[in-house]
């Protein structure tokens, strides 16, 4: 990615189709200069981190409505420790209770973001925590 | 969410975008015409009610939608709802069960009873629906891509109570265009869905003359975006391709129209609400008797519950939802709603606890019997802006039904992605005039509040996955194997042949094949529909 622009996966892991949120953002992410790549529907997490990877992205953005969460996230955060890829950036916006926000965190999910967060403050916040992953040897 | 310092104004235009005028006056509804565009309650086109008498006859059919869980925790909700004074039960499934994925399949890891009731064969059914008398409580079931698997089990459920399958009453949503367009959870593509509800239609007309085989929905597509006038029109488009599809398969329209019932989202502009309810009743009414030559009445009338809008709930400052809610019910009443779903103030956290489903439901027995709307059928008719708005959101939906026609009628939409695109774009504008607070959400880009008091969720039992898989291989191990795989075998024929499915997918239920075990020989006859991923 010699030019230095962030790359971003954006995916909708579990069963859940709504898929509204993550289009938005997708596309919000998109118009702010960023290079977007949207998985579709219906992602595993061994689909996730296949494509993030073979995308090299620097960072995955997880939307989930479901409830499933607290199986799903952790699931994609040890698949990528497994492909050494744990520096690939990740955050996720949902219905997430509060009480799961810490331990998700804490699981290395570095921010969540709930509903009525606008579209400005989650691309403030990946200028801010997000940077290129560089050339890999 | 930064809080706004500055007051937000007043609204000039409808949530949708239709401008207002500062008074409606006498010369904005100069072309009304009361016979022709209004009639009285429960007269043609219907547009004041399809009763006379509306509610003072009838109420309004209070039923909370609910399931998590196990059956046995869904069955345990539905008896406690039952004593708290509803009416009609409403089952939720879980995301498996809508994809059509036993519990045991790795993809339904996670989300086994999270979002809704898991039913992976006939004995959960028996579970979900004990004690219920299914001749007197009626169901709705909120299922699409499966619906056929599940209702097939409700009837086998029926058959092994001895209760005559005429006298069953419910409805199955069943309404797979919107899933494709909206909600997303599909099995096979959109053609082959169309057959396998050509089917349910026939199985319907000939077996159960009171169950409503396709619940026509406008409010997902409202939920992911949709302005007023994208959702009614979407679902009256919608509409027309079951009635035609009906036809398609040898019906007589009048078998089978007056079966069909309709779903629509409650949002939080008022009037706008109203408006489009009367509207819909006006356009059905004429499509129905215009278009397709429906004769008998109640082919004319469209028949709608109503949920209020979920979207438009907010995770903060979350009692502010009640008065939300209650707004939105009000607005579903006056627009002559048949039955309402009314949402809880906790549910952008996870599904309702016991105390907040209880003042939702609350909230429409104080409009029904506290507040005086119910005695008079469409109190707002003649209203000069009621009608004026009423007639503006109805042209408006008439442009995009004849743009649909252009495309060759909806399932051709859906496959070219025109309604998808329509509503991705209403919902990214929306989504920049909140920024802009051109839109406000009070309590969000408006009136925010610092420090939030966390509010009482409901957790789903952690064992509920376990507990559930279980049952389902104690279910595959015990059951008369030759029989469940003959009639999977004779299911699996008749597809192929193109005979109808509804017949041997009861009989597979009955020999005990599971949910997944029916929707893959479904996916191995149709193949399995994929999303082309837009942004």
């Amino acid at each position: 990615m010699g030019n230095g622009k962030i790359r971003i996966l954006i995916a909708k892991p579990g069963l859940d189709g709504h898929d509204r949120g993550v289009k938005v953002v997708a596309r919000a992410l998109r118009d702010a200069g960023f290079e977007v790549i949207y998985t579709g529907l219906h992602q595993t997490p061994e689909m996730i981190v296949n494509s993030a990877i073979q995308e090299d992205v620097d960072a995955i953005g997880l939307s989930i409505l479901s409830g499933a969460h607290n199986t799903l996230f952790p699931r994609i955060l040890e698949l990528l420790r497994q492909r050494g890829a744990e520096d690939i950036v990740v955050f996720a916006g949902g219905i997430i209770p509060e009480e799961d926000v810490a331990p998700l965190k804490q699981a290395g999910i570095a921010e969540i973001f709930t509903p009525g967060t606008s579209l400005q403050a989650i691309v403030d916040w990946v200028r801010q925590h997000v940077s290129p992953r560089g050339v890999k040897a | 969410m930064v809080t706004q310092a500055r007051r937000p104004t007043v609204p000039r235009e409808t949530l949708s975008g239709i401008p207002l005028k500062v008074v409606y006056r006498p010369e904005d509804v100069a072309e009304l015409d009361y016979g022709r565009d209004l009639g009285d309650p429960g007269a043609y086109p219907f547009t004041r009610g399809i009763h006379p008498d509306m509610y003072r006859g009838r109420l309004w059919t209070m039923r909370q939608f609910a399931g998590f869980g196990t059956a046995e925790d869904a069955n345990r909700r539905f008896h406690y709802l039952l004593q708290m004074g509803q009416t009609g039960l409403s089952v939720a499934f879980d995301m498996p069960t809508l994809m059509g994925y036993d519990s045991d399949h790795p993809r339904a890891l996670g989300e086994v009873g999270r979002e809704g009731v898991a039913i992976d064969s006939l004995a959960d059914m028996e579970i979900l629906l004990d004690d219920i008398p299914l001749d007197q409580v009626t169901t709705s079931m909120t299922i699409n891509a499966p619906a056929n698997v599940l209702l097939a089990m409700y009837v086998a459920v029926a058959d092994r109570r001895g209760i005559p399958r005429e006298r069953i009453g419910g409805t199955t949503q069943t309404d797979m265009l919107k899933e494709f367009i909206a909600q997303k959870e599909w099995i096979v593509p959109p053609r082959a869905s169309m057959k396998l509800i050509q089917d349910m239609l026939v199985f319907g007309a000939r077996e159960l003359p009171r169950w409503n085989i396709i619940s026509i929905s406008g409010y997902h597509m409202r939920e992911a975006g949709a302005t007023a006038v994208q959702e009614l029109a979407f679902t009256l488009a919608d509409g027309i391709a079951y009635v035609q599809a009906g036809i398609d398969a040898g019906l007589e329209v009048d078998e089978f129209a007056p079966r069909l019932s309709f779903f629509f989202d409650c949002h939080v502009d008022f009037f706008e609400e109203i408006a489009k309810f009367r509207a819909a009743r006006r356009m059905w009414a004429r499509i129905m008797r215009e278009r397709f030559g429906a004769r008998n009445p109640r082919s004319w009338w469209l028949r709608f519950h109503t949920q209020t809008a979920g979207v438009s709930l907010t995770a903060q400052q979350p009692l502010n939802n009640v008065a939300r809610v209650a707004l939105q019910a009000l607005a579903a009443v006056l627009g002559g709603t048949q039955s309402l779903h009314t949402n809880s103030m906790d549910e952008t956290y996870a599904l309702p606890t016991e105390e907040a489903v209880t003042v939702a439901l609350r909230t429409q027995q104080i409009i029904a019997y506290e507040s005086g709307v119910a005695a008079v059928a469409d109190p707002l008719g003649g209203a000069y802006f009621v009608e004026a708005l009423t007639a503006e959101v109805e042209r408006q939906a008439w442009e995009y039904i004849r743009r649909i026609d252009d495309l060759g009628g909806m399932v051709a939409a859906v496959e070219a992605g025109f309604p998808q695109r329509e509503i991705a774009e209403a919902a990214y504008r929306y989504q920049q005039q909140l920024e802009r607070q051109e839109k406000v959400i009070v309590g969000v880009n408006a009136f925010a509040q610092a420090e939030e008091r966390p509010i009482e969720i409901l957790r789903i039992p952690p064992d509920v996955e376990r507990r559930q898989v279980e049952r389902t291989r104690r279910v595959r191990a015990q059951r008369d194997q030759v029989r469940t795989l003959a009639a999977l075998a004779r299911l699996r024929e008749v597809a192929q042949a193109g005979g109808n499915t509804m017949y041997a997918i009861v009989d597979a239920v009955k020999a005990e094949a599971t949910l997944g075990e029916i929707c893959d020989v479904l996916r191995h006859v149709y193949g399995e529909y994929r999303e082309m991923a837009v942004i």
